[in-house]
């Protein structure tokens, strides 16, 4: 098996980038990997900010004391990474970068199927993120990334408007391109791609779009609703006027518990790809990794109430909700499963995205488990509000979904630039990904579990070293972020050229050259093969 | 590679049939979407009458029901009118396409107006939710079934101003949309090849005028039975 990626002699002569040249040629580009690019510009940027806020946040948290910020500004420091980092990265990530630009390629078409529309979901993006970051550099906002009524409507002195629009902005580019995957998807697949020989990454996109079509708008109004009560006293959440401000909660996790599956199918659908591809070997159970996504999509719809036990539910109803919490355990641990079953007796090799791929599958183990004790009511009510509650979701949301994602940029990054990446430096940044979060979440589990609340600026000194030991892991996790933005950068230069499949994985993306041309294919691909067949040696490319 | 803007049929479809189905289909989702983005109100409505009930009954008094009632007529056959538009670009014929949807906008102009009548006479009467709220009930007999009317009618108002606005904003969106596509069709663009764009944008109003048939009902005829 080759451990060394293919390389090649030149670079096609003309590629999407550079069929044309200049700002204008970017700013106003309908081509999907254009798009998907200008994405993975504006995502960074955010991450890189998102990141910021959480080195501050670290920063106070190394004492006991309140030494560094306020409480007020502690409150916003940690509001402001919230914010940043689930609206303007997590959720965009994977979806509107890799499965920007690669959606189209896997299933053979030339484009998505609405491209003015892809652009302008980029435009409301960094639209919705100016409101937004305008509003937390001016004022900022300290209600936590929930909003929770009534203390955001009534009491909170901080930016809530302005930052509802932004997010609200925001949300309607997530809707825009979950629609534009799904028409694509129905409508764009090349002759001979039918549903079941479609990549597992393209069906967990179908799900992943399911939810943005059907939860984003729900939070939309929701948040139109908090806005109309801090700015014209509408009643809907505030108790002196008769509101609820439980419904709040229910209408806010009515869509903010499937975003986190907006957040995590995409990196599973990237998992799939890489596991079968390090493995050369078909994925072991692919319908049953495809329709686990579809129904991870239909749970997400039903479980919300899990993150309201300690809200005031009837005991009845948390029983329910709990019982169906448990139930999302099952599509969940089948991909696991079938991951794990296509490793045993594959070839497998060990280049970077595998190491991103074997990451994920640990650390998603432990966040999903961890899952199952929240979804216990009696658990969770001990640990409900407290650090426990951020290593968990740290494990799935940056274990899950951060792993893929950097797996997944560094898999496709030949085919998106058409040069490989550095694979020392980036085997370095990923093993630091790994250590350094694993130092800077695992003691948060035991500091929850022994009873440190979140969103606290000091804490009793007992908790200290643990703290410590978290805090000095989010600077070996600082340092693997930052590498991959500057090795990579330089490989756009300098890095060798890749050649059209330097893997050599199967898939219709790798049987056009490295980078693509703007329509992606010479000739219209004709499929005649299911998904993942490593028996054959892979395809030639047909460059005419 | 195949040329850019070659008549209707765009660069990255294979042929017209698929990029109209993918129109529609878009429409569809999109659609669905617009279901669930007013549905959060919907949901909201459901739990506040079913836990208000009374206030929400007496509150509902306070609308026109007839101005509510000529109003869904007019949405209705602005639907017609719609459908018509619809027809005339089937068979290709882009000055009837005008023609109709002039119509269409002439109905929704109307509803538009009447809207505007009705929010004025809820200002006046202090039934907007705010500081100068002032609830009069309209029964002797509501402030006993409900002595906490005051707030639970402010709920009741926000509700129909929330889910009423955001309908007529859909209209407003639409009116100017409807526009474009008279003028379009006025110009001879469409064919009975080639008329997505009216077709989508038809689905579209459908889908704002059925928006109204529910809320007509659940906001001014609470009671009337």
């Amino acid at each position: 098996m080759p451990t060394q990626p293919i390389t090649s002699e030149t670079m096609p002569k003309e590629h999407y980038l550079n069929a044309d040249y200049g700002i204008r040629s970017w700013l106003l580009t309908i081509d999907h990997k254009r798009i998907a690019l200008l994405y993975l510009l504006s995502v960074t940027v955010a991450f890189a900010l998102g990141g910021a806020y959480a080195v501050l946040v670290r920063l106070e948290l190394l004492t006991p004391a309140g030494d560094f910020f306020t409480a007020e500004n502690y409150n916003k420091m940690f509001t402001a990474h919230g914010v940043i980092m689930v609206f303007f990265f997590m959720i965009p990530a994977i979806p509107a970068t890799l499965g920007n630009f690669l959606l189209p390629m896997m299933i053979g078409a030339k484009d998505l199927a609405f491209p003015r529309i892809n652009l302008l979901s980029w435009y409301l993006y960094v639209v919705g993120f100016l409101v937004t970051l305008g509003a937390l550099f001016v004022g900022g906002l300290d209600t936590g990334w929930t909003f929770y009524t009534p203390y955001s409507t009534a009491f909170a002195n901080s930016n809530v408007v302005a930052a509802g629009v932004g997010i609200f902005i925001s949300g309607f580019s997530s809707i825009l391109t979950g629609f534009n995957f799904i028409v694509t998807i129905h409508k764009m697949r090349a002759p001979g791609m039918t549903w079941f020989r479609m990549p597992l990454f393209v069906w967990a996109h179908y799900a992943t779009s399911l939810i943005q079509i059907l939860g984003t708008p729900v939070v939309a109004v929701t948040i139109l609703m908090v806005a109309a009560e801090r700015l014209f006293k509408f009643g809907f959440f505030d108790p002196t006027r008769g509101g609820d401000p439980i419904l709040f909660q229910h209408l806010f996790w009515f869509y903010s518990h499937p975003a986190v599956y907006i957040m995590i199918l995409p990196a599973m659908g990237v998992i799939s790809e890489l596991v079968t591809c390090f493995s050369r070997k078909r994925v072991f159970g692919y319908d049953f990794i495809a329709m686990s996504s579809l129904a991870i999509a239909v749970l997400s719809f039903l479980v919300w109430a899990h993150h309201m036990f300690v809200s005031g539910m009837s005991v009845y109803a948390a029983m329910i909700f709990s019982a169906l919490s448990f139930l999302v355990a099952i599509p969940s641990a089948i991909k696991v499963f079938n991951w794990t079953a296509t490793l045993f007796r594959g070839s497998v090799s060990w280049q970077t995205p595998m190491l991103y791929a074997m990451g994920f599958i640990g650390l998603f183990l432990i966040g999903g488990l961890t899952g199952l004790f929240l979804a216990s009511v009696g658990l969770d009510i001990h640990v409900t509000d407290t650090y426990f509650i951020v290593a968990h979701f740290h494990y799935v949301m940056v274990g899950g979904t951060i792993m893929a994602y950097l797996g997944g940029l560094h898999f496709w990054w030949p085919k998106m630039t058409g040069r490989l990446y550095p694979e020392w430096w980036a085997r370095v940044s990923a093993v630091l990904v790994f250590v350094g979060f694993n130092t800077t979440f695992l003691p948060q589990f035991i500091l929850g579990y022994l009873g440190m609340p979140r969103r606290y600026y000091a804490y009793p000194e007992e908790f200290q070293v643990l703290n410590v030991m978290s805090t000095a892991g989010a600077s070996i996790l600082g340092v693997g972020f930052l590498l991959p933005i500057f090795y990579l950068a330089w490989s756009m230069r300098y890095g060798r050229i890749s050649s059209a499949n330097p893997w050599p994985a199967t898939g219709l993306e790798w049987q056009t050259p490295s980078p693509p041309p703007t329509e992606n294919f010479p000739r219209t691909p004709v499929v005649d093969e299911e998904a993942y067949d490593y028996t054959r040696p892979p395809k030639e490319i047909a460059l005419v | 590679m195949s040329d850019a803007h070659a008549g209707p049929l765009r660069h990255h479809f294979a042929t017209l049939q698929q990029q109209k189905e993918s129109a529609t289909l878009g429409m569809w989702v999109f659609i669905a979407q617009e279901i669930m983005f007013f549905g959060g109100l919907f949901g909201t409505y459901a739990i506040y009458r079913y836990l208000y009930y009374a206030a929400f009954e007496d509150a509902s008094h306070h609308l026109d029901w007839k101005l509510g009632a000529i109003n869904t007529g007019v949405l209705i056959c602005s639907s017609l009118t719609m459908a018509l538009a619809v027809h005339a670009a089937a068979v290709g014929k882009g000055k009837q396409i005008a023609a109709w949807i002039a119509a269409t906008i002439l109905l929704g102009s109307i509803f538009l107006g009447v809207k505007v009548v009705e929010y004025k006479e809820k200002f006046d009467h202090h039934l907007v939710p705010g500081p100068k709220f002032h609830y009069v009930p309209h029964a002797e007999a509501a402030r006993a079934a409900d002595p906490e009317i005051d707030r639970h009618s402010q709920i009741y108002f926000s509700l129909y101003f929330m889910m009423t606005g955001l309908h007529a904003l859909h209209m407003i969106i639409g009116i100017p949309l409807l526009a474009w596509m008279g003028w379009r069709g006025w110009r001879g663009e469409f064919s009975a090849l080639y008329h997505s764009p009216i077709e989508i944008t038809g689905l579209y109003w459908h889908f704002v005028d059925i928006v109204w048939i529910f809320l007509f009902p659940l906001l001014y005829l609470i009671g009337h039975h």
